[in-house]
């Protein structure tokens, strides 16, 4: 296949959004790229890592969003284009850094800020909008709406980025990013980098409010610039009855709602890709002609209230109807746009009498077989997953020990002990690390008598990017509780990006691993190094270390993610239930193989209770094989 | 050459099935095979956190009109392609139609939810006839079991696209398909995915319903 860097312009690809991008990025001349992974934003730096060598550009995973809004800005200050990219809660961590960058004259070259918003929060702890933070941080802002025009912004971005001298944030969602679409490639530039830092330039001596006064003058002449830009399209109707104005894919989403709706002819669609600041003679031009006006934008009422904002200043038409959108309830106010949505507000609007709906005798059959013959399926660990063995060490040492402990967690895929799947120690999580800095403050209680043990558990690319100032902390403070770093060797869950324990750089080079037993021990942490599948061994360690009064103590449980072998590889053991051993229902174990330890690998004979082996599910790692109270459960290593 | 007629336009598909299944490699192989012919394609996917055990679905489009966007409305599938029965059952109230046809691999995942005696998961004949009553045709195969003989479950997705292709569901000949798998699989697997499709193309005659 032809590598992505060297596809020619004019050629068609079949790209995902975060790909487009990353080509984008490379058309624009980018030459430094960082991120630290996170879900629906790590293909662009991933593809950007694979054409590192052959384009001749530096991309690095950092350690977190801020350290990586840092190293790439550094490309900015040198004179060479740059950019960063995260997901919408990686900007919380970002923002210390960016919130101050604007205010200054540090962006000498093209620098772009990609954030992915998760709407619907189909991989995230929230759906927050990020499009609130721009305005904060004096950032002009584009939302392309589809692969082709993300790909064609990127372009343009750096350019407006390097004229105002100011990043230039660009608002990805799921369905871009991880929608896939035909793109037509552009020119790739030939570019040479010279980086330098001028230290001749006068010293600006500006107060922060004239620095302040100057951001919003750059801010004004965005907003020239976003008054022609050709990523604000209209078609329609010239006096439409209703105008939509959609921001990212909802132009889509409309297109095919005005289609289904049959109203082509009076309603017109408005494709708005620049939208902080909004560009309001352009809006102005548009709302002035259509009878109504209607916002549809992925999570919050963001050009909605721009525009409302504006047109009460103006006195502008409508006179009797609001704008609508999803502050008027007309559009739901949470969960991911789709056509169905869409439509639905637009027929409300316009009080059509019949929306588009499935067939009623099908749709009624439907539901009824499937209120009958379905359950529901919940996430779980993967088979073979050693966060299984680690969770369960740690539920077994908590109830041996008998004082109520619990965990404080956070958002790997070991959150996933607070759900249906796990074990259901983990009884408060919230960003990346923040299990570590609480179960510190948990362990300052006992002052005030509160005696529960307490075991914060963070992933190995989390305790790089956020635990380590709370163990600082935790160690200064002497707070007392159990560390269980949980190290499968990747950042996995948004799928096995190196980082730096690992010993390898997001362009493939070799580099020694930053040692996390180290880190500990140099702070006189106690530390123990051991195997989650090695079920014995974990519990008596975690229990002693429960068991302990005084300052942090550590263990690593150390096994590489199962999803790192290929899928078709061959499973290391064959597992075998001895239905002569196995008692099912007349056992007394309740069913413990499934019911308790809940692999999907496994599953109870409806009737007789008896646990069988599902070999299109197992994956042979026999970490079950240690459980069965009656030692029914064998394994044979495959020769 | 290897095209042949769409069966609609835009031609609407539903990849559904559970995390680990290759649902999303499904998709993109049905995607590439469309973009060859110049066809506007456009896929949705729900990936991430879904990966782990839950059910994952993708939406694939193509229209010779122009670029629809990545999420099929309510009730418009024209093929629902389900690498499990019970979440291809959930994916037909939702997206089905009495016109739809529908390729589903007859071997059930058992859902947590189940192990943990919240509910029996449903009888395999209570589960076919219910998607029988759902769909215009339907092919039920035993997509696990042909690609266990081959060699690694992993194949079954395989095995479906060969029945796709040899249904008529998408508009492409089994060569061609061929050809688009020996550009995207990795020679190291390629043998065992083109049996897959093979044995896939086969079950077009002996697994209609």
């Amino acid at each position: 296949m032809v590598s992505l860097a060297s596809s020619p312009a004019g050629t068609t690809e079949l790209l995902l959004g975060n790909e487009a991008i990353a080509r984008g990025a490379l058309e624009a001349g980018v030459k430094v790229a960082a991120a630290y992974p996170g879900t629906p934003s790590s293909e662009i730096i991933e593809t950007l890592a694979r054409l590192a060598k052959e384009s001749g550009i530096y991309v690095e995973w950092s350690v977190n969003e801020k350290v990586a809004a840092e190293v790439a800005s550094a490309g900015a200050l040198a004179g060479i284009r740059s950019l960063i990219a995260m997901k919408h809660e990686g900007l919380n961590v970002a923002l210390d850094f960016l919130a101050h960058l604007n205010l200054g004259n540090r962006v000498n070259a093209g620098f772009v800020v990609i954030v992915a918003d998760d709407p619907q929060a189909w991989s995230s702890a929230s759906e927050n909008d990020s499009r609130h933070i721009p305005p904060m941080i004096h950032a002009p802002l584009l939302e392309p709406n589809s692969p082709q025009q993300a790909k064609d912004m990127m372009q343009w971005a750096f350019d407006l980025s390097e004229e105002l001298g100011m990043f230039v944030m660009i608002r990805s969602c799921t369905r871009l990013g991880h929608g896939t679409g035909r793109v037509v490639m552009g020119e790739m530039p030939e570019t040479e980098a010279h980086p330098r830092v001028e230290i001749n330039a006068p010293v600006r001596a500006l107060t922060a409010p004239m620095r302040h006064l100057e951001a919003l003058d750059k801010l004004e002449r965005a907003k020239e610039a976003f008054e022609d830009s050709p990523w604000n399209v209209y078609e329609g109707p010239d006096e439409p009855e209703l105008l939509l104005v959609c921001t990212g894919p909802s132009a889509l989403y409309a297109q095919e709602a005005v289609e289904m709706l049959d109203v082509e002819e009076t309603v017109g669609i408005l494709s708005l890709g620049t939208t902080y600041p909004l560009p309001t003679r352009l809006i102005e031009h548009h709302i002035s002609n259509a009878r109504r006006t209607m916002v549809l934008e992925e999570v919050d009422p963001f050009v909605e209230d721009q525009i409302k904002k504006f047109a009460a200043d103006r006195n502008l038409p409508p006179y009797e109807e609001p704008v609508y959108g999803k502050g008027t309830g007309h559009i739901s106010p949470a969960g991911e746009l789709n056509p169905d949505e869409v439509a639905k507000g637009i027929g409300r609007v316009l009080r059509a009498e019949r929306l588009p709906a499935q067939d009623e005798g099908y749709s009624r059959l439907a539901n009824a077989l499937v209120d009958e013959r379905t359950v529901s399926r919940g996430l779980v660990w993967c088979p073979g997953c050693p966060h299984r063995g680690t969770l369960w060490s740690v539920k077994n040492a908590l109830k041996l020990d008998g004082r109520d402990g619990f965990v404080t967690g956070d958002i790997g895929c070991y959150g996933m002990d607070a759900g249906f799947g796990g074990y259901g120690s983990t009884q408060a999580m919230a960003s990346m690390g923040t299990g570590t800095g609480v179960a510190s403050g948990l362990g300052k209680l006992s002052g005030f008598g509160f005696d529960q043990p307490v075991i914060s558990i963070a992933g190995d690319s989390t305790f790089f990017h956020a635990v380590i100032p709370a163990l600082v902390n935790a160690t200064y403070n002497r707070s007392n509780f159990t560390l269980v770093v949980v190290d499968n060797s990747a950042t996995a869950m948004t799928g096995f990006q190196p980082h730096a324990g690992v010993g390898m750089t997001a362009m493939g080079d070799g580099v020694p691993k930053v040692d996390i037993e180290k880190i500990c021990r140099s702070l006189d942490i106690p530390v123990e190094v051991l195997d989650p599948f090695d079920l014995d061994d974990s519990q008596d360690v975690l229990l002693d270390f429960v068991q302990r009064t005084e300052g942090v103590r550590v263990a690593v449980m150390r096994r590489e993610c199962f999803l790192t072998r290929p899928r078709d590889a061959d499973p290391d053991y064959k597992i075998t239930i001895d239905h002569d051993k196995c008692l099912g229902d007349s056992c007394g174990c309740n069913r413990y193989c499934t019911k308790t330890f809940k692999c999907p690998g496994l599953y109870a004979d409806p009737k007789t209770g008896q646990g069988h082996v599902d070999e299109a599910v197992c994956v042979g790692c026999g970490l079950c094989t240690q459980i069965c109270p009656e030692g029914a459960i064998t394994k044979e290593a495959f020769a | 050459m290897n095209e042949t007629t769409a069966i609609a336009d835009p031609c609407n598909i539903v990849v559904s099935g559970v995390g680990g299944q290759g649902n999303v490699l499904a998709s993109r192989l049905i995607g590439r095979a469309m973009v060859k012919f110049d066809y506007h394609v456009s896929i949705g996917e729900t990936y991430g956190a879904s990966q782990r055990g839950g059910t994952v679905m993708s939406h694939v489009r193509f229209s010779s009109k122009h670029a629809y966007g990545p999420l099929i409305p309510l009730g418009r599938a024209n093929t629902v392609i389900g690498l499990e029965p019970m979440e291809t059952l959930r994916i037909l109230r939702d997206y089905g139609n009495p016109d739809v046809s529908v390729i589903v691999n007859t071997r059930p995942i058992t859902p947590v939810s189940v192990n943990l005696g919240e509910g029996d998961y449903p009888e395999p004949d209570d589960l076919r006839d219910a998607i029988r009553q759902l769909s215009k045709k339907a092919w039920l195969i035993p997509a696990t079991e042909i690609a266990l003989e081959i060699g690694t479950p992993v194949v079954a997705n395989v095995v479906l696209l060969g029945t796709l292709v040899g249904a008529g569901l998408i508009p492409i000949t089994p060569d061609g398909f061929e050809q688009v798998l020996r550009n995207n699989v990795p020679e190291r697997r390629l043998e065992r995915n083109l049996v897959a499709f093979s044995r896939g193309l086969e079950a077009v005659q002996t697994h209609a319903a």
